[in-house]
């Protein structure tokens, strides 16, 4: 007998999402693999490297450690929802200008991430910075172009 | 991942009766980051997950005057650290909330998912040792309390049989010129698992000077969270002093069972034991309003 889906409804990047999923597909599978939202990226699969950090009901989290029933209700904003039509975030042509990034994989939790704490704190420190993005691993660029982009974000924004 | 079923609980009673039903097979789901990684591993067989977030009585963050602190199992990491009146009077708390994990983690994560948890390691444990909180678990048979120190059994293993679950966990009012503190050791300076942690909590009389009673419990150098009665005993009645500060270390070391692993070894651990129950102790002492010796 095939698994029983679990029909899902949440709000993902402001739109009203219905999807079905079974219980066993973590939030980022769901994200990826039924919905296409394929910026948010899967680095270690559990809960150390926030390389698929999404912003659920407003506070960070690895999406490969919410299940995807967990969505019911929530909103939900992931990589795909951080530009508008005019143009790239602050932060994302930050990451551009500082080079803050080399293969990319990690890319797209950093900036969520990122946006997060601009959202709530936009005027953080440098060592803020470094302790909010302690839970979003890097191995290429050695994080200092990372903590520029996002120091430089907040001063223009 | 392992297939398995999703169930939602409102109620302790539901929650007890959709683990009950399944026996060991049933998992208690709150912040998921150590459960879900463990079956995903293959670590841990589950045919049913019972969501405990949509529970009243998980989520509660209280405090009175008298009960003191009534703390939900399903309460995240963040809720209790923002909380500015459990920040006043438990700072010995936030010092572990606020380093489990990355801002991630402790966007999900719960200390009550911390204690059943029961990794050697956890770093909530020894605070909430050293604060005398209470467990609350819910069961077939109805709600049992029991002093977080013997939650925990062996490796990954705690008291809770079929159909039981952490409900909440009850942390007294603090006392008049008491002061916790918890420190952990790890190589690097954020996300990682501690080599050896230390939570202590003292009680002074009235000038300050001498220890009415102190708790020290420790991690990462036992089976389980190991809560060191020996270390609080020597300090009772004595009076502030560094030659006090250092015999409740000497018998903290005593007490640590540290193994050789990946992380440290046992001379590093017993080491570190006596490191982090000095200035544990020291910081407990100011946060007390005295001068540590």
């Amino acid at each position: 007998m095939p698994p029983r889906k679990v029909h899902v409804q949440a709000r993902i990047n402001g739109e009203e999402v219905e999807f079905l999923c079974e219980p066993r597909q973590s939030l980022l599978e769901v994200l990826r693999d039924v919905l296409g939202l394929t910026g948010t990226k899967e680095g270690c699969n559990d809960g150390n490297c926030g390389a698929c950090t999404v912003i659920f009901d407003g506070r960070i989290v690895d999406s490969c450690c919410v299940l995807g029933v967990e969505a019911q209700g929530r909103q939900i904003t992931t990589v795909e929802g951080i530009a508008s039509v005019n143009g790239l975030h602050p932060i994302q042509q930050a990451f551009l200008e500082q080079a803050a990034l080399q293969c990319g994989i990690c890319t797209p939790g950093f900036i969520v991430a990122s946006k997060a704490l601009l959202d709530q704190e936009p005027n953080p420190s440098e060592h803020r910075i470094r302790h909010w993005l302690a839970g979003n691993l890097c191995r290429c660029t050695g994080y200092d172009k990372i903590v520029r982009a996002v120091l430089e974000a907040s001063q223009k924004m | 991942m392992q297939e398995f079923e999703y169930c939602a609980a409102r109620t302790v009673r539901e929650a007890v009766s959709l683990l009950a039903e399944k026996g060991r097979l049933a998992r208690p789901l709150a912040g998921g980051t150590d459960v879900l990684v463990q079956m995903r591993s293959g670590r841990r067989q589950v045919e049913r997950l019972v969501d405990i977030k949509g529970i009243p009585d998980t989520n509660q963050l209280s405090y009175g005057p008298r009960v003191g602190l009534q703390l939900g199992a399903a309460v995240p990491c963040y809720r209790i650290y923002q909380n500015e009146t459990v920040s006043k009077m438990y700072p010995g708390l936030i010092d572990a909330a606020a380093l489990i994990g990355g801002i991630q983690i402790q966007g999900r994560a719960t200390l009550g998912g911390n204690l059943c948890n029961a990794a050697p390691s956890a770093d909530a444990v020894p605070s909430m040792i050293a604060l005398g909180a209470i467990c609350v678990i819910a069961g077939p048979n109805g709600t049992r309390e029991m002093p977080v120190e013997d939650f925990c059994t062996a490796p990954g293993q705690t008291v809770l049989g079929d159909g039981e679950f952490l409900v909440s966990l009850r942390i007294p009012p603090p006392r008049p010129n008491s002061g916790a503190h918890y420190l952990r050791f790890i190589p690097r300076n954020e996300m990682d698992i501690a080599v050896a942690g230390v939570g202590s909590s003292v009680v002074l009389d009235r000038a300050k000077r001498s220890f009415v009673s102190a708790r020290v419990a420790l991690a990462s150098v036992a089976p389980r969270p190991l809560y060191v009665k020996e270390a609080g005993d020597v300090l009772a009645g004595k009076e502030v002093s560094a030659k006090a500060i250092e015999d409740a270390a000497e018998a903290a070391m005593a007490a640590a069972r540290p193994i050789n692993d990946m992380r440290g070894t046992i001379v590093q651990r017993r080491h570190l034991v006596g490191v982090l129950t000095r200035r544990t102790l020291r910081e407990a002492i100011q946060r007390a309003g005295a001068t540590a010796a």
